[in-house]
């Protein structure tokens, strides 16, 4: 097989010695964050321009991330293909600037804004989250991004806000794997608006200190870290508030697998696969298996947002 | 060298490293050798690899026969025993590498997923029926079972099937690669049932024939 060569010129890769900010690293130096700045080392030449992020201790989650060749060859972004490395492979294509993202819906400040706008003001940090797909694999990954809420609210949201809707770019030619209907296009991803302003539901624009790679969801991608992967909608174009509750397209498609809240529960299984473990990426053989937490470990955080509600029915 | 001794020297043997090749390549894939790589997720990689070799294998054997009458190489048989034999082999790496890398021996897991997990349920049971097949490829074996043997090695049908389903069933979402397996093998399948109608057909005939 071909092995694609990027198109960087060789000047306009930037020494990670150089970029890469040293204050940030002592700063961070605490638990999980400190060690996913270390790893940073391993950066290939060719990883995105750095960005100026603080590392939050607050959210680490006390293990070693995941490497940065891991996070970017191993990924399900069906836009680019189904495959695993499809997405590393064919993602070049997609072209993050000039991007703009549409507002629409339940809000003050509709309209069509050009993401360097979006993200003026917007503080950046390093989180280290877990990442439960609902395929039963995980990874620990240092994104670097701002709280949702902090965009959303820039909107002014009315009261007939109950739901926010992320729509993915739709762009076949620029998406290869949408020239082919293995699922709806676009893909439109919903969370309930409490989801969307909890503190820790992130908007990404990076990960291990640099430029989010397209592999990954550049070039603005939602995560939510306690729930299934597929909710962590990437490439975002359009950003919508509801009354009513969008409808997902893992759920348009598949709707006895895959629900709207899609949270990590090892006791709900998936009707096809056991969800009570996961096993991670780029742990050793025999030492990869390891039990899934409810709410992927988020649950003193979140469980409240579900109180009273049958989890196994809303699943 | 007659037709017997180049099936015996040259094709079997060829078929033979052939069909190790993929075992080579999933072993340079986990030493790193030649540059070969199993991506991020070995596991998951060698799992597949092992499975759908065995599958290609699968269908490969059922393709001697009609190959072989269509073709006109009758020889050709002599080289269905040992791919079949293959078909055992991947297949139970596939499962050793599911019970021991991927669930990690954990037996509770596994008695659960083959009760609950239709997909599991029914590539287990294409393991299992894979079981008498092999310890009945021998010649001894052939010429104990007589008539039975054939009978029994019917069975591969059901195998086919149950190998093709338990791949489509496991599949996300993306069913075009299941969907090409059973295609092949409804091909195949189906010649076998349109050669025993037009047998079927034909067969009274032949009896007028004979006795005018």
């Amino acid at each position: 097989m071909p092995t694609r060569v990027p198109r960087i010129a060789p000047s306009e890769i930037t020494p990670p010695q150089v970029y890469f900010n040293r204050r940030t690293l002592l700063a961070g130096a605490l638990a999980g964050a400190g060690s996913a700045l270390l790893r940073a080392a391993e950066l290939p030449p060719a990883a995105g321009a750095a960005l100026a992020a603080t590392a939050n201790p607050r959210y680490s989650v006390g293990e070693t991330p995941n490497k940065y060749q891991e996070i970017t060859t191993y990924n399900n972004f069906y836009e680019f293909g189904t495959d695993k490395d499809s997405p590393s492979e064919n993602a070049h294509t997609l072209r993050t600037r000039p991007w703009s993202v549409n507002v629409y819906g339940e809000c003050e400040q509709r309209g069509t804004f050009d993401l360097e706008d979006l993200l003026k003001g917007q503080a950046l940090e390093e989180r280290v989250y877990r990442f439960r797909c609902v395929e039963a694999w995980s990874l620990v990954v240092p994104w670097v991004g701002f709280p949702l809420s902090n965009l959303l609210t820039r909107f002014q949201p009315n009261s007939r806000a109950k739901f926010v809707e992320f729509t993915t770019l739709l762009d076949p030619r620029q998406m290869p794997g949408q020239r082919v209907a293995v699922l709806p296009w676009p893909y439109v991803e919903g969370l309930r608006i409490d989801e969307a302003m909890h503190p820790l539901t992130l908007m990404v624009v990076g990960l291990y200190g640099r430029v989010l790679p397209n592999q990954d969801g550049a070039p603005l991608r939602l995560i939510v870290p306690w729930k299934y992967g597929f909710k962590s909608i990437k490439s975002i174009v359009k950003i919508g508030f509801t009354e009513r509750q969008p409808r997902n397209t893992w759920n348009i498609s598949v709707p006895n697998e895959y629900g709207f809240y899609a949270n990590v529960n090892p006791k709900v299984d998936h009707p096809r696969w056991s969800q009570a473990s996961e096993r991670r990426i780029g742990a050793p053989f025999l030492a990869a298996r390891r039990p899934t937490l409810p709410f992927n470990g988020y649950a003193d955080e979140v469980a409240s947002l579900y109180q009273g509600m049958d989890l196994r029915r809303y699943f | 060298m007659t037709v017997t001794e180049r099936y015996r020297f040259v094709y079997k043997p060829l078929v033979f490293i052939a069909s190790l090749l993929p075992l080579a390549w999933m072993i340079c894939g986990v030493t790193g050798w030649f540059g070969a790589s199993l991506g991020a997720d070995p596991v998951k990689r060698l799992e597949h690899e092992c499975g759908k070799t065995a599958l290609n294998l699968l269908l490969l054997t059922l393709a001697v026969s009609p190959v072989r009458e269509l073709a006109g190489l009758p020889q050709l048989l002599r080289l269905r025993r040992m791919l079949g034999l293959f078909v055992f082999f991947y297949a139970v790496v596939h499962f050793t590498i599911y019970l021991v890398l991927d669930l990690e021996l954990n037996f509770r897991v596994l008695g659960a997923d083959i009760v609950k997990r239709p997909y599991i349920t029914i590539g287990f049971a294409a393991l299992l029926m894979l079981i008498p097949l092999a310890v009945t490829s021998t010649n001894r074996m052939m010429r104990r079972l007589g008539r039975r043997w054939q009978r029994l090695h019917r069975l591969v049908y059901a195998i086919a099937l149950l190998a093709v389903w338990h791949f489509y069933w496991q599949v996300k979402r993306d069913v075009r690669e299941p969907l090409v397996y059973a295609g092949v093998l409804a091909v195949l399948l189906g010649y076998r049932v349109l050669r025993a109608q037009a047998r079927r057909a034909s067969a009274p005939q032949s009896v007028q024939g004979v006795n005018p």
